[in-house]
């Protein structure tokens, strides 16, 4: 049997012995998954030319990228992906493609970070890998520009949609990488898996924004693997979904290796976004900043859960994490929990959290410089998701992020006005 | 006209009175000096008079260019040429310090009726205001007041006040913290921004920010009462004999 075939099998094999997580997981104690279990999703005939050119820019909502790589429904769009132009040294193409391309490559990383045995959904979806996005830099490779790749729902009722991502950067190589979901309106389920590599002294920007369907369902695998002195900048983004969990996971593998995670929800409604990061720490030497915002309105929930791992030997860690949640209604709830299981003694591990409406003294303080209750109080609320955006290197995305905090604000009720 | 009037203040924060009785004449043109030891009352009366809303006004009377202060909030005060720079300058995630002083100074002037300014304009202004106090733009695209050292914070604090170009700027231990060189750089620019028809209070515990800032009054203030009035060699006489002769029982002892 092809290996792909095997793999398959395996994970689906892994599934069923598990099933779909309860809240008696330690993990899920805060995301319910029953309505995705007792939903009846499924997947569905390919029918990769459902979206016009117009209507996935309208959902993608970014300024028109090139090269880009779409995705509608999980399935590879030749129509609406624009790959010409690429460098020398830079793939870009579907995960089937690649597979026949270059079978080593592809098996040497393909579900070998994103562990299907681990994770259940990762199970789910790796037992229904169809096709995903493969992008690669050979050794010494740089490119500023990033490569787009976007996966769009149609919003086809009762729809099942696998994405999967394969990132690899080869030794000395920089690249940047903004990964977009977002769908039409309508009830689906997106359970993606990505899987990144960052070789020796390589580098990656790698921006994840999540702006499903509002009655869609997001769950998601992120899981990076680094090499010595190797760089990677990492963003993720819920803005959209009824329900979403995504699970980051990061391991700095090499002496050297820095990692930035940072992380941003916007919420209303009766919106549920849950990240579960994991930051492993498995040689000395290496350096992880986190940070993750959230706004939260109306009866809007946010879940942050931060474990970082430091490993024996992993001596001079320099470790810091913060997660900062905006409440702007009664309702709204935000869970924070930092998990620091620290196993070497020369460490430098900090964590802080904060959760609360927004502060009456720097209320006050905008105030005192003219600008209304109405005005400080949006300045305030943007201010929280600028200051993740703002961390974003690249121009180009950070460009489309800030228009899309702005579009996602603009939503918001904004809770009741005090008087 | 006078600028400020403030007649038998009287303040509560949280039920306890901290200003008992403070009178205040204020005209254009002139410096005044607050000063007293910690817990006299000098900042809530800063915070009074910018409209903290934790501060409770339980007697008297403050007029402001002839409008009473007390029926304006915050914002309004602002827009009217009012400004406070803050003893804790509060950063502001997110937001930068460029976005920050255009929103400000567009409040000001969508408020009176003015055109705003559109990034590109107020970038020009900005730059202009930075040359007049000699400063570069070094801040400008940081988050407000975010990671700033102490001296930023308050060069940051007056860098607000000159694009504002307030009518009363009350100034709140703008020099605590400042080491010598921080303190000239800021009293320089609060010199160069002096206007003949604005005027600046000064509220501090120290003499020293009033030797490169010279006042035409210097107070001292006491458990919530002005003890003591008089002019620049007040202060001088402070810094020689500290407050507690100031105090009324000290004169009759």
């Amino acid at each position: 049997m092809h290996w792909l075939g095997a793999l398959r099998k395996q994970a689906i094999t892994r599934f069923s012995q598990v099933g779909f997580p309860s809240t008696h997981q330690e993990d899920w104690r805060f995301t319910n998954v029953q309505s995705i279990a007792e939903g009846a999703f499924a997947i569905g005939t390919p029918a990769p030319n459902t979206l016009s050119e117009a209507q996935l820019n309208e959902l993608a909502g970014t300024a028109d990228h090139e090269p880009r790589l779409v995705f509608v429904d999980g399935v590879w769009s030749a129509a609406l992906s624009r790959l010409s132009g690429l460098p020398r040294g830079v793939r870009v193409e579907s995960l089937s493609h690649a597979v026949l391309e270059t079978p080593e490559i592809v098996s040497r990383h393909l579900a070998r970070y994103a562990k299907y045995q681990e994770n259940s959904f990762t199970a789910l979806s790796t037992a229904f890998l169809r096709d995903g996005a493969f992008v690669h830099f050979g050794r010494d490779v740089e490119w500023d520009h990033p490569i787009q790749i976007i996966f769009a729902a149609s919003g086809s009722e009762g729809l099942a949609i696998y994405p999967r991502c394969l990132v690899v950067v080869e030794e000395r190589a920089k690249a940047v990488v903004q990964e977009l979901h977002t769908g039409a309106a309508g009830r689906y389920f997106t359970n993606a898996v990505t899987e990144v590599v960052v070789s020796s002294g390589a580098r990656l920007e790698h921006c994840r924004i999540q702006r499903d369907a509002e009655d869609a369902y997001h769950v998601a695998t992120t899981q990076s693997h680094q090499g010595p002195d190797s760089v990677l900048e990492s963003c993720s983004v819920a803005f959209g979904a009824g329900l979403s969990r995504h699970d980051v996971g990061a391991v700095l593998d090499g002496p050297g290796a820095y990692l930035t995670l940072n992380g941003l929800s916007v919420l209303s409604g009766r919106q549920h976004a849950d990240h579960h990061t994991v930051i492993d720490h498995a040689q000395p030497h290496c350096e992880s900043h986190e940070l993750f915002n959230g706004v939260f309105d109306e009866q809007a929930r946010g879940v942050f859960n931060g474990r970082i791992v430091v490993r024996p030997g992993a001596q001079r860690t320099d470790s810091k994490q913060t997660n900062n949640n905006l409440l702007l209604s009664k309702e709204a709830r935000a869970d924070s929990q930092p998990q620091l299981e620290i196993y070497a003694d020369d460490v430098k591990c900090t964590h802080g959290a904060t959760l609360g409406p927004l502060d009456d003294t720097s209320m006050f303080y905008l105030r005192s410089r003219g600008i209304d209750v109405r005005e400080a109080r949006k300045l305030l609320t943007y201010g929280f998701g600028a200051d993740i955006v703002g961390r974003v290197r690249s121009e180009p995305i950070r460009r489309d992020l800030n228009r899309m905090l702005v579009d996602r604000l603009s939503r918001l009720p904004m809770g009741e006005m005090p008087s | 006209m006078t600028i400020l009037e403030v007649r038998n203040l009287h303040a509560t924060v949280e039920g306890k009175e901290i200003l008992r009785g403070i009178d205040l004449t204020v005209s254009p043109g002139e410096v005044h000096a607050i000063m007293g030891p910690n817990g006299s009352g000098k900042s809530t009366l800063a915070q009074v008079l910018a409209g903290h809303p934790a501060y409770q006004v339980t007697q008297g009377s403050i007029a402001y260019l002839g409008k009473d202060l007390l029926d304006l909030d915050p914002e309004e005060r602002a827009r009217e040429g009012l400004f406070l720079a803050f003893q804790y300058p509060v950063s502001v995630r997110g937001i930068t310090n460029a976005y920050f002083l255009r929103a400000a100074v567009n409040a000001v002037r969508k408020a009176r009726g003015l055109e705003e300014y559109d990034p590109i304009d107020f970038l020009e202004i900005l730059q202009a205001k930075l040359k007049t106090i000699g400063w570069d733009d070094s801040l400008m695209n940081r988050p407000v007041n975010e990671g700033f050292s102490g001296g930023e914070k308050k060069r940051n604090e007056i860098l607000q006040m000159a694009v504002l170009e307030p009518t009363l700027a009350v100034l709140d231990e703008t020099d605590s913290g400042l080491d010598i060189d921080a303190l000239k750089t800021v009293a320089e620019a609060v010199t160069r921004l002096k206007r003949p028809e604005s005027a600046t209070i000064l509220v501090t515990h120290y003499q020293r920010l009033l030797n490169y800032i010279i006042p035409d009054r210097v107070h001292v203030l006491l458990e919530g009462r002005m003890v003591k009035s008089g002019g620049r060699e007040l202060a001088l006489e402070l810094e020689a004999r500290g407050y507690d002769w100031t105090r009324p029982e000290a004169a009759v002892a």
